[in-house]
């Protein structure tokens, strides 16, 4: 029984070097001395003080901030409204067909999903006569395409749990369709929303693909900036970019988790509480 | 009741409206280009001249295809360790498994060149203990690894969440029923996980078929992928028809492999219900 335990942690210890080697290279190499990404030749923090001299990517993370923002709040709200449509959709095929279109993005190769909007931006981009059409909004409108999906699914099933009779009840009590919607649905799905904006909000972050067909050189974004240099060589730098965002990443990883450790003990002190109350009726 | 519907209507509007014109036009811009020459006139020589990437998409689908049967080989038993472990200690796992899914892809697999370059950290490692250099940059193995390394996640997560909802009382009565430890996975574990596996087969297998960052780099460009031709169409060669002609028979290759997997997991489920 010992053994098999033994075995199974170095398993799940060999899997994890594996996946973080390369995070391993990227935070050794971001001190290194020399500019190569090869060999380490000594101890030093200058990338970190060439980062923030460096105007294209600082630029390039400004952008991408402001697109996920952006895109993110568009989507959320968008697509809260497409699953309150969706869920109150009556007739079978027409919530199967609103579905399966809404899973597209979700199916497609990320490339084919970037090639085609890319293929309808440069052909509308023919006929208005424009001759470079891409740029931010087209970013924005492809971010907000992607993400919609995930907002959707994660708005719908809140909305399931969510009583129906709720809604008609405070209507029945005089309150306006709209009111009735903000002041019982909305309080119901909220964290459903959130998880949405959360997820539309990495997405758009981390999008690479997409964002390499629909994006011109006029509006830029840190993976397509990233993209670029990997063309030559990268300098340090991005490493060092990498680190700190790798850092804020695990920051808010480990407070989530410190966060979720928390509210789960309280829930299961809660638990116990009401099942000694029971016992002592 | 009739102001409800209005509004209902209202509340669709603005998202069918979005969809059509961002989902579903798109799509219909694919196949209208594939189907036109660059003056826009029909023909169907872009999709005639795909026979030239034959050995291409080939080679997608089984680069592709190892990748994902390394990835689910791989993940089986993590996801299976992981479900059993206590809660701190899932949490744990699955904050470290996520973890590099937020960092971004190309500098990570950009990494990777460091690590098995010729002069890289392994082959130092090789030459250090006496069995020299070894060829791993610029070779299949090292493009399979990439698709292994990024899509892994996407096949532990699937896998973990159903192994995490699994009756363990019904492990425990096979166990007393007689079965063995192999009888018990095949016959008891393994059936209630396929919904997991089919996803994350389908999670890992589309982005390794279509990518092309990763050829790129690990493959030093030396074993074409239909990401990479149709990045090298859009992106260098502009010849969106072709690009466009190659994107159609992606995604309907996906389509059909799709509709395969979905009748596989139907097969299972209805194999379960008649038990």
């Amino acid at each position: 029984m010992k053994r098999t335990k033994v075995l199974s942690n170095l398993y799940l210890a060999l899997i994890m070097l594996f996946l973080y080697a390369p995070m391993l290279v990227m935070v050794v190499f971001s001190f290194n001395s020399a500019s190569s990404t090869g060999v380490f030749q000594g101890f030093s923090t200058k990338w970190y003080g060439e980062l923030m001299n460096d105007s294209v990517t600082l630029q390039a993370l400004s952008n991408t901030l402001v697109l996920a923002v952006v895109s993110s709040l568009i989507a959320m709200v968008l697509g809260t409204l497409a699953a309150v449509g969706i869920h109150s959709m009556r007739k079978k095929w027409v919530k199967t067909s609103a579905m399966t279109v809404t899973n597209i993005p979700m199916v497609n190769p990320e490339i084919v999903t970037g090639v085609s909007m890319m293929l309808l931006f440069v052909f509308v981009g023919k006929l208005v006569g424009a001759s470079d059409v891409l740029g931010f909004p087209t970013l924005l409108i492809a971010h907000v395409t992607f993400s919609l999906p995930y907002v959707i699914l994660s708005v719908l099933p809140k909305l399931r749990q969510t009583d129906r009779n709720l809604s008609e009840a405070a209507q029945d009590l005089g309150c306006p369709p709209l009111t009735a919607f903000f002041k019982v649905i909305l309080p119901n799905i909220t964290s459903g929303i959130v998880t949405g904006l959360i997820m539309a909000f990495t997405l758009s972050l981390d999008d690479f693909i997409i964002s390499y067909f629909v994006s011109g050189p006029k509006f830029q974004t840190l993976p397509i900036v990233i993209f670029s240099m990997t063309k030559k060589k990268v300098k340090p730098d991005m490493y060092a970019l990498s680190t700190l965002m790798f850092l804020a990443v695990l920051l808010l990883l480990v407070l989530m988790n410190v966060l979720q450790a928390r509210a789960e003990k309280k829930e299961k002190q809660a638990l116990r509480a009401k099942t000694e109350k029971g016992i002592e009726r | 009741m009739k102001k409800t519907s209005l509004a209902q209507k209202l509340i669709n509007a603005p998202y069918m409206v979005w969809s059509v014109l961002f989902i579903l036009a798109p799509m219909a811009m694919v196949v209208y280009y594939a189907l036109t020459d660059r003056d826009g006139n029909f023909t169907v020589s872009n999709l005639a001249s795909l026979s030239s990437y034959s050995e291409t998409f080939v080679r997608s689908v089984w680069y592709a295809f190892l990748a994902t049967v390394i990835c689910l080989l791989l993940s089986y038993p993590f996801a299976y360790i992981m479900a059993r472990s206590k809660a701190s200690r899932q949490r744990m796992l699955m904050m470290l498994i996520m973890l590099p899914m937020w960092m971004n892809f190309l500098i990570r697999t950009y990494s990777w060149i460091t690590i098995l370059n010729n002069t890289g950290i392994l082959n130092s490692l090789f030459e250090a203990i006496g069995i020299g250099r070894v060829q791993m940059i610029n070779t299949p193995g090292a493009v399979i690894l990439g698709m292994v390394y990024n899509f892994l996640p996407y096949m532990v997560l699937p896998i973990y969440s159903v192994m995490v909802k699994l009756d363990q009382s019904l492990v425990e009565a096979a166990q007393d029923l007689g079965c063995n430890s192999r009888a018990v996975l095949s016959k008891v574990i393994f059936p209630q996980s396929v919904p997991g596996v089919v996803s994350g087969i389908t999670m890992v297998f589309v982005p390794c078929v279509s990518t092309f960052y990763i050829s790129q780099k690990l493959g030093g460009g030396k074993f074409m992928l239909v990401g990479d031709a149709i990045e090298m169409q859009f992106q260098s060669a502009y010849n969106y028809n072709l690009g466009a002609a190659l994107s159609l028979v992606l995604m309907l290759m996906i389509v059909v492999c799709m509709l395969v997997m979905n009748r596989f997991t139907d097969d299972n489920g209805e194999g379960a219900m008649l038990f």
